[in-house]
C-alpha cells in the first residue's frame, strides 16, 4: 500500500508540473501582458520598462520558474479589475461553491444511489422503466436550460424561492455560510438542485449498470443458493460491489461539481469561485483566471490522488499490481 | 477485394437488429434525422434569413407566438427584440450547433483513433507520450479545459470547434488502444507481418477496420456531449459570436426577456436543444445497450 502510494505521489506531482507549465505558456506566452497593461499614450521606452519590471525580459524557463515560485510561496498576483490579491478574492468566494456542491452532492447521492439499486434489481419493472424516463430527460437537459426552467418554475410562477444571491449569511470558524440561516438555505435551494439533477441521474444510471452487471455473478448466485436474505445480499455483496465506480466517479465529479458550479452560480448570481471565474474571463482580468486555473488543477490532481487510494483501498487487486 | 454489396447489408441487417422492437429509440433516430434534415435544408425553408439585418424590421420586435408581421407574414413562434423570427432563429441555430458538434467530433474522433492505433503498435515511448496526455485531459472535466482554452484564444466557432475537440480525442483514443491491442494478439496479424507487409498498411487495412466497432458505438454519446457543451459556452457568452447565434447564444438572448414574461425567445430554442440532445442519446443507449454484451446476455435469462 504505502509503495502504491508513493507511486501515485510522485506520479500526481508530475501531473501538476505539467499542468502548470501548460497554463504558464498558455496565458504568458500566446497574450502579451505588457499590451494588456499598457495605456494608449505610453512610449516603447515604458512597455520595456514595464516588461523589465514584470520579468518578462529573462529566458521563458527562468520566468516558469519566478512565476512557479510565487505560486508555491502563494503569491498569486493583484487582480486588475477588483485590485486586491488574487488568493483572497478566491479564498473568500470559495465557500459559496462548497456549500452547494457538497449539498448537492448529498441530494444526488442519497437519491441516485437507491434508484439506480431498484431499477438495476426490478429491471423492465413499470417503475425501474419510469425511473430510466426521467434520467434520461435529466441528463439530456442541458444544466443551463434546468436552471432557467427551474427559476421560471419556482421563482417567477410559484414564488416559493428567490432565484438569485446568497441571501443572510451567518459565520462560523470565521468563515460566512448561508446554510446556518433559513434566508440563506432557501437561496441555496435552487442551485444546489440545479447542480443535483445531472447528479441524481448520473448516479442512477451507474448503480444500475453496477447493480445489473453484479446480479448474474456467480457469488450472488452462490449468496442466494445459501440461503442468505434479500436485504443482507443487498447489502453486504451488491452495494459494496457498486461502490467501486461509484467511488471512483463520485471523486470525479466532485470537482466536476466546481466546474459545472461555473455555469450554475453565473445563471444564479450565487457569489462562488465560478462566477468570479467567469466574470475575469469576461473582464479579461487574467491574474484571476490563472489562479483560478492553477488551483483548480492542483485541486484535481489532490482529489484523483485521493480516489485512486480509494480504490486502492476498496479493491485489492490494484493495489497488488505491479 | 471487399465486398461492398454484402457489407452494406451486413450493416443494414445490423442497423434492423438494433432498433426493430424498441420504438423509442426508432423516435430517436426518426427524430434526429429530422433535426439533420432541417439544419440542412435551413436556408431554403426557413421564412426569413436571421443573419440578414436590413431586412429586421424594429417594429416587428418582441410579437409574441401566431402573430402578423408588418409584412404580412405570420411569425408562428414569435419574434425576438430585433424583430427576428424565432423560427428561423432557431433553424439557423440548429444548423450552427450541429455543425459545430459534428465538426468537433469527427474531428476529434479521427485524431483519437490514429493515436490510439499508434499507441497500440509503436508501443514504447510514443504509447507512453500518448496514454499520459490521455490521462491527463481524462482527469479533467471538458467544461473546464474549454473554458480554459477559450480564456487563452479568445470565442468564436473556429475557437469553439478546438475546445471541444480537446474534449473528444482523449477517451476515443483510449478505447482504439485497448481494442486494437487485443485484435493485434491475433494470428492474422502475425501472418501479415511475416509476410512482410508494411506496419502502416497493417494498422489502416486490418487494425483500423477491425478495432474501430467499440468507438463507434460512442460517437452519438460524444455528438450529444458536443452539442451540450456547445450550446453552455454560447450560453455563458464565451462560445459563439453573437452575430452568428446557436441554440445556446438564443437562450441566452432570450433569457434576459424571460422574467418580463416574453417567454418564446428562450422557451423555444430550449425545447428545441433538450429534444435535439435527447433524440440523440435514446439512439445512443440502445447502440450500448446493444453493443454491451452483460446486458445481451440478461435478455437471454
Amino acid at each position: 500500500m504505502i509503495s502504491y502510494i508513493t507511486k501515485r505521489l510522485w506520479q500526481s506531482g508530475l501531473l501538476a508540473f505539467i499542468m502548470s507549465l501548460i497554463v504558464f505558456l498558455g496565458m504568458y506566452v500566446v497574450g502579451d501582458p505588457v499590451e494588456m497593461l499598457s495605456e494608449e499614450d505610453w512610449t516603447e521606452q515604458d512597455k520595456i520598462e514595464l516588461a523589465i519590471e514584470l520579468g518578462l525580459d529573462k529566458p521563458l524557463h527562468e520566468q516558469y520558474l519566478n512565476f512557479a515560485g510565487d505560486i508555491i510561496q502563494g503569491d498569486f498576483g493583484v487582480s486588475f479589475v477588483h485590485n486586491r490579491p488574487v488568493l483572497d478574492l478566491i479564498v473568500e468566494r470559495l465557500p459559496a461553491t462548497l456549500e452547494i456542491a457538497v449539498l448537492a452532492m448529498v441530494i444526488g447521492l442519497s437519491i441516485g444511489i437507491p434508484l439506480g439499486i431498484y431499477s438495476g434489481i426490478k429491471n423492465n419493472s413499470r417503475g425501474s422503466r419510469i425511473i430510466s424516463f426521467f434520467s434520461t430527460i435529466g441528463y439530456s437537459t442541458p444544466n443551463f436550460w434546468q436552471a432557467i426552467l427551474l427559476i421560471m418554475v419556482f421563482a417567477v410562477f410559484l414564488k416559493w424561492l428567490p432565484a438569485s444571491g446568497r441571501g443572510l449569511t451567518n459565520s462560523m470558524f470565521g468563515i460566512e455560510w448561508a446554510w446556518l440561516s433559513l434566508d440563506g438555505l432557501k437561496h441555496m435551494t435552487l442551485p444546489a438542485i440545479n447542480l443535483a439533477i445531472y447528479k441524481i441521474c448520473m448516479q442512477q444510471r451507474l448503480a444500475k449498470s453496477g447493480t445489473q452487471e453484479i446480479l448474474y455473478q456467480e457469488y450472488m448466485t452462490f449468496a442466494r443458493a445459501k440461503g442468505i436474505t434479500r436485504n443482507r445480499i443487498i447489502r453486504r455483496h451488491l452495494l459494496r460491489n457498486i461502490l467501486i465506480p461509484i467511488v471512483t466517479i463520485t471523486g470525479l465529479e466532485v470537482g466536476g461539481l466546481i466546474a459545472f458550479s461555473t455555469v450554475t452560480e453565473t445563471i444564479f448570481s450565487w457569489p462562488g469561485i465560478g462566477k468570479l471565474l467567469l466574470d475575469s474571463i469576461h473582464m479579461v482580468d487574467r491574474p484571476v483566471v490563472v489562479a483560478y486555473l492553477i488551483l483548480i488543477t492542483l485541486m484535481f490532481v489532490f482529489i484523483n490522488f485521493i480516489v485512486d487510494v480509494m480504490y486502492a483501498f476498496l479493491d485489492p487487486r490494484i493495489r497488488h499490481q505491479k | 477485394m471487399i465486398d461492398y454489396k454484402k457489407k452494406l447489408d451486413t450493416l443494414s441487417l445490423q442497423i434492423k437488429s438494433i432498433f426493430s422492437g424498441h420504438p423509442i429509440a426508432i423516435a430517436g433516430l426518426i427524430g434526429f434525422i429530422i433535426f439533420v434534415l432541417t439544419a440542412l435544408l435551413a436556408p431554403w425553408i426557413a421564412p426569413q434569413n436571421p443573419y440578414d439585418l436590413m431586412i429586421l424590421d424594429i417594429m416587428d420586435g418582441l410579437l409574441p407566438p401566431l402573430s402578423k408581421l408588418g409584412n404580412g407574414n405570420t411569425a408562428w413562434l414569435g419574434t425576438d427584440a430585433l424583430g427576428r423570427d424565432i423560427l428561423s432563429a432557431v433553424m439557423y441555430g440548429l444548423r450552427l450547433s450541429l455543425f459545430v458538434a459534428f465538426v468537433a467530433v469527427s474531428i476529434g474522433t479521427t485524431i483519437g483513433v490514429i493515436l490510439g492505433l499508434l499507441a497500440a503498435t509503436k508501443g514504447g515511448w510514443v504509447e507512453s507520450v500518448i496514454m499520459r496526455a490521455v490521462d491527463l485531459k481524462v482527469s479533467f472535466p471538458g467544461i473546464l479545459l474549454a473554458l480554459m482554452m477559450l480564456a487563452i484564444f479568445g470565442t468564436g466557432v473556429d475557437k469553439i470547434i478546438y475546445a471541444l475537440i480537446i474534449g473528444v480525442w482523449a477517451s476515443k483514443a483510449r478505447l482504439t488502444r485497448s481494442s486494437a491491442l487485443q485484435e493485434m494478439q491475433k494470428e492474422y496479424i502475425d501472418a501479415a507481418r511475416i509476410s512482410g507487409i508494411p506496419s502502416w498498411r497493417i494498422m489502416m487495412k486490418f487494425l483500423l477496420p477491425n478495432s474501430i466497432a467499440p468507438v463507434l458505438v460512442m460517437v452519438p454519446m460524444a455528438l450529444s456531449g458536443a452539442i451540450g457543451a456547445e450550446a453552455t459556452l454560447s450560453f455563458l457568452g464565451v462560445g459563439v459570436p453573437i452575430t452568428e447565434p446557436s441554440l445556446g447564444l438564443l437562450i441566452a438572448n432570450g433569457n434576459d426577456y424571460l422574467l418580463s414574461g416574453k417567454w418564446w425567445i428562450s422557451i423555444f430554442p430550449g425545447i428545441i436543444l433538450v429534444l435535439l440532445v435527447l433524440c440523440i442519446n435514446v439512439v445512443a443507449d440502445r447502440v450500448r445497450e446493444f453493443n454491451n454484451p452483460y446486458l445481451k446476455h440478461q435478455d437471454r435469462q
